[in-house]
């Protein structure tokens, strides 16, 4: 008995993967069927309400020795933005550089770096977690958000702190959408281990991190601390900013709350 | 030829074994199975989507990205994408399965194949809600079956093992019939025999449970509520091993719980499931 001719074992094969191809297709298109995801959706809800029922506002995330910092923590999303106006400011050390707070404030703030430096700051050593599933341990220092916003003094009618970053993300989406940008409830921009960090393991803060500041926020994934921060926003809708879902990635179908 | 003549001998005391239809399994526990197959079902496939975001495994709180326990990745050779899967150190050519497969005739560097992930293309926020939502539908079906396990008396009359089962004797008799595909017959087969106890209990009352509390390590939210977490499993990038390690085990139960379903009568076994009648022969007795 002879082997199948390679031809015709090669029809089988290639019959099998079309096959396959179809079904895997028509799966997809249920999976991702608009209605169905709607539905599917609701589970974020819950994980957003049981995660906030178990956790108090001042529950702190874990916090770790200096020993356990990562020697190889990874720079993910973007690591040297390309944009004309941020590349300015880093060639000047940034020092034209300006943190922006306005929005529903009382006192609309401009404020340099050294001015950041000098609000109320935290010390801190924590993991930070990816959604793609890797986790990374490093020593942050930064000013407290609940200061900055106090300095600012928020408008009662203020429901979201929206973050405005430096680096355009994607390029090819509509105008308004293709700067990252995150945002944070009021209960987590008010957290005590919540900072607009400038140092990372003792050492100012390296481009590829989000220099010259980023965002930490513990209780949620890596895509919230924003880096390449500019400009903080306080405002009560999230609906015209990007597109609506209150951050970058949000807007790409990531869950905001971004506990898990 | 001796089979044959075996066969034809007529057996002694030829009482005729009479099938009866025994109550097996309730409504509480019909219900929870399926609804815990369809959800570990999706948990899995959207579970493959979210490893293959990062296809390596670690120990500990942190990542250490040159040294991971288990990797999958890809290379280019001659001109063509290889894919090696890393365990502990071992490197295997896994091209096609692990590390670089198809995907609608074009080769992808990816951990799992297209064909065994939700959604089959790279969609890493899909495959989350997919898991969220059944791990909700999961955790909340768990608990129902717990309860009711517990309160009606199935975990202490029908899986806990009796003492007799318990004896090494009988366990080792048990691997021993199993081994040659006898299953218990009549009287004995109104019990749960004392693998199959053993294989739901440590699947109900470990493995699943283990799922849940790694799963819930892995997030940072639940990690600053519950610290404990974080003890008990040995960090986060522990927990997600070990949550994939308890998936594989979860796999292998299946696929010989399906075997011991298809071997041990498939039409008695999936009737039982679905309607709880069971039907077991019994011996006819002389009046």
């Amino acid at each position: 008995m002879t082997a199948l001719p390679s031809s015709r074992r090669g029809w089988l094969k290639a019959a099998g993967a079309s096959l396959l191809g179809v079904v895997l297709a028509g799966c997809d298109r249920i999976a991702e069927n608009p209605k169905l995801v709607g539905v599917i959706d609701a589970a974020e809800g819950l994980n957003r309400r049981a995660q906030r029922l178990l956790s108090s506002r001042r529950t702190l995330a874990p916090e770790f020795s200096r020993a356990s910092i990562s020697r190889d923590f990874r720079a993910n999303g973007t690591t040297n933005p390309a944009d004309a106006d941020y590349r300015a400011l880093a060639e000047g050390g940034f020092a034209d550089w300006r943190l922006v707070v306005d929005g529903l404030v009382d006192h609309p703030l401009s404020l340099t770096l050294d001015q950041v430096r000098a609000l109320p700051a935290r010390t801190q050593v924590t993991r930070h977690d990816c959604v793609e599933g890797w986790s990374a341990i490093a020593e942050w220092k930064g000013a407290r958000m609940t200061a900055l916003l106090a300095a600012a003094g928020l408008k009662p009618t203020a429901r979201y702190i929206v973050l405005h970053c430096a680096d355009t993300f994607d390029a090819g989406a509509p105008e308004g959408q293709r700067k990252y940008y995150e945002s944070l409830d009021l209960v987590d921009a008010l957290h005590p281990q919540t900072l607009l960090a400038y140092e990372m393991n003792g050492e100012t803060l390296a481009i590829p991190h989000g220099a010259p500041l980023r965002l930490r926020a513990e209780k949620h994934l890596g895509y919230k601390q924003a880096k390449y921060v500019m400009r903080i926003e306080a405002v009560d809708s999230l609906d015209h900013i990007g597109a609506g879902k209150g951050g970058f990635w949000p807007d790409r179908g990531y869950e905001r709350y971004a506990g898990i | 030829m001796t089979e044959t003549a075996v066969a034809a001998v007529p057996r002694p005391r030829a009482a005729s074994p009479r099938k009866v239809l025994v109550r097996r399994h309730s409504l509480a526990v019909r219900l929870t199975h399926w609804v815990n197959a369809v959800s570990l079902t999706f948990l899995l496939l959207s579970g493959l989507q979210i490893f293959n975001a990062h296809p390596a495994l670690y120990w500990g709180n942190a990542s250490t990205f040159s040294d991971p326990w288990l990797a999958t990745g890809a290379f280019v050779q001659g001109g063509r994408l290889v894919g090696m899967t890393t365990v502990g150190g071992w490197h295997f050519d896994t091209t096609g399965v692990l590390g670089a497969s198809q995907y609608h005739g074009v080769w992808q560097v990816r951990g799992f194949p297209a064909w065994i992930t939700l959604p089959s293309e790279k969609y890493l926020a899909l495959g989350r809600r997919y898991h969220f939502f059944f791990a909700w539908l999961f955790v909340i079906n768990g608990a129902i079956y717990l309860a009711s396990g517990l309160l009606s008396g199935h975990f202490r009359r029908d899986l806990a093992p009796t003492r007799d089962q318990l004896k090494p004797r009988h366990i080792w008799h048990e691997i021993v019939e199993h081994a040659r595909l006898r299953f218990p017959r009549g009287e004995e087969a109104r019990r749960y025999n004392v693998l199959q106890k053993g294989a739901y209990l440590g699947v109900a009352l470990v493995l699943l449970p283990l799922m849940v509390l790694t799963g819930m390590t892995m997030s940072p939210s639940l990690d600053a509520s519950f610290p404990w977490l974080l003890t008990l499993f040995g960090g986060r990038q522990s927990a997600r091993s070990i949550h994939f390690i308890c998936a594989n085990l979860i796999v292998a139960f299946v696929i010989v719980h399906l075997a011991m379903v298809v071997l041990s009568g498939l039409w008695n076994n999936i009737r039982s499931m679905i309607t709880g009648r069971y039907a077991i022969e019994v011996e006819e007795t002389a009046p």
